[in-house]
């Protein structure tokens, strides 16, 4: 090593650094052009969940900082309340267009099973994170639905460690560890596209079109 | 392996603008604003939460009979296994008895939860604490054979108000004792008394919830609110609001045979639904379901614009 030349980092930083300017530089992480075929609103769809999802967190926020019953008591409260719920409606459904979007396209082609099985993997939780939210609305919805649910859970044995009656643990689950972990997914998930990009065409289809175009000529 | 027809090679075609950054952003606005709107609209289902006190004063010969059942043993929750008691194994996948293998983790003795506890916290009353000594001197079958009168007399009473007119032949000490538990429920007495059993805060709601659904006050609100498992349950929501639509297909499978008509139906539908959910997210490792979008399709109208520009 001669003076002025800096020494091969060989550190758990730089390492991590590397591999990840490798994996999704900056052109990947927050691309100015897209494939030619990136051309239908089905794609929309991931950015409206995405989209959703911070507006249900946002008013999620809010309403967890002023306390459970809170909503219950002011007009305010309620309509946070109200925008968490919609934000939630709207999550779901536009989740879910953009889910058979993706296996009508066979999203997971060329290297990309990871992608889906993340955001397959997020789906569900995402029920989870849903679910625990109808348990601590600390009205006559969630009383209902605790006393149906506790049945299945308890069946398979899960009711053993995730008490739905308990509304403490299901609060728990519902503010902090379900959003986390869907959060969490979902940025595992975008970055998985980035990384591989937006699936192709199928080249059949492709080749189909040709032998129509010629047969035509 | 996968067939080549699936192949999705690297694209080499032309490339298009696009802000990602100002998508998501008009994304956020749109949502916003929409959830706004829907708000502003429809608002948000509340339905306040029932109480034991309501119960005891609305429908006080129900309590009445619950409670009873609670005390010999013969109700829903005593009967139910774990996590609550030992009283039955529990549902069961052929020969897995997965409800039991964790035991009982939130154990309620209905007997001493839900009527000789509270009834013991009756200050002042030396009546009553002698024929509660009275009931646990006796034997279990002299016990059975009182809230079995007392059961059969409850059938013919009639409730003016909140009082409740019973001619309890042959029920012995429960007939006072149940009498008691009635008006300690009706002044909020029993809901106070079973959250607050072990400490001071309290988050923990499964004994009043499993008491209360024991009796019939959730379930006549879960009709009129079209809750029951029969009207697809927990999936809708109270008034005329979407719900947890999403939980459809989990639904579903409790309105058909052999489900609807299983003792093991809620076992069955989770490890039905289990296996549907881990084969949803292996679907890009299952031949033939990961080929389906290229037997029907319809990536043909998302793709149009790219075949037909291709095509010329």
């Amino acid at each position: 090593m001669s003076i002025g030349e800096a020494p091969r980092d060989r550190s758990w930083t730089a390492r991590l650094r590397t591999r990840a300017e490798h994996a999704l530089p900056p052109e990947k992480l927050l691309p100015d052009r897209q494939p030619a075929y990136v051309a239908s609103w089905i794609y929309v769809f991931g950015a409206l969940t995405i989209a959703a999802l911070v507006c249900l967190v946002a008013s999620g926020m809010v309403l967890g900082l002023k306390g459970p019953a809170w909503w219950h008591v002011t007009g305010i409260g309620r309509f946070f309340n109200g925008v968490h719920l919609w934000s939630v409606e709207i999550f779901f459904f536009t989740m879910v267009v953009h889910l058979w979007g993706k296996f009508w396209m066979g999203a997971w082609r060329g290297g990309r099973s990871l992608t889906w099985v993340a955001g397959a993997v997020t789906f569900l939780i995402s029920i989870a994170a849903a679910f625990t939210g109808y348990l601590s609305q600390q009205n006559f919805d969630a009383q209902w639905i605790s006393t149906q649910a506790k049945d299945g859970l308890n069946s398979v044995g899960i009711g053993a460690f995730f008490n739905v009656t308990n509304f403490g643990q299901m609060y728990t689950f519902h503010v902090i560890l379900l959003p986390v972990a869907v959060v969490l997914l979902t940025a595992w998930h975008v970055l998985l596209v980035r990384r591989n990009g937006v699936v192709p065409p199928y080249v059949r289809a492709l080749a189909d079109e040709r032998a129509v175009g010629e047969e035509r000529a | 392996m996968a067939s080549p027809l699936d192949a999705a090679p690297a694209w080499r075609g032309p490339y298009r603008s696009y802000d990602i950054v100002k998508e998501v952003a008009i994304c956020i606005a749109v949502v916003a604003a929409l959830a706004t709107l829907l708000t502003i609209l429809f608002s948000s289902p509340d339905e306040r939460p029932s109480t034991i006190a309501q119960w005891a004063r609305v429908q006080p010969v129900d309590f009445l009979t619950t409670a009873t059942a609670e005390l010999d043993g013969s109700s829903d929750t005593a009967g139910y296994g774990p996590p609550y008691n030992h009283a039955a194994t529990g549902q069961v996948i052929g020969p897995v008895q997965l409800q039991s293998w964790l035991g009982v983790s939130h154990p309620i003795d209905t007997a001493a939860d839900y009527v000789l506890a509270p009834l013991a916290t009756i200050p002042n009353d030396p009546l009553l604490r002698a024929q509660i000594a009275r009931y646990l001197a006796a034997s279990p079958a002299q016990r059975r054979a009182w809230t079995d009168a007392y059961t059969t007399a409850l059938g013919r009473a009639t409730a003016h108000g909140t009082a409740v007119l019973v001619s309890p032949a042959g029920a012995g000490p429960v007939a006072p004792m149940m009498a008691s538990l009635l008006s300690l429920a009706q002044a909020g007495g029993l809901d106070g008394a079973l959250l607050t059993s072990r400490q001071f805060y309290q988050t923990d709601y499964t004994k009043p919830l499993l008491f209360m659904a024991d009796g019939s006050l959730l379930s006549d609100r879960a009709q009129a609110q079209h809750l029951l498992g029969e009207q697809w349950g927990m999936m809708n929501e109270t008034g005329s609001y979407p719900g947890q639509v999403w939980l459809w297909l989990y639904t579903f499978w409790y309105q058909i045979k052999p489900f609807s008509t299983s003792d093991n139906a809620d076992a069955l539908v989770w490890a039905l639904m289990m296996a549907l959910s881990l084969a949803f997210v292996c679907i890009p490792f299952i031949p033939g379901v990961r080929s389906i979008p290229r037997w029907i399709p319809l990536y043909r109208l998302i793709w149009r614009e790219h075949y037909r520009a291709q095509a010329s």
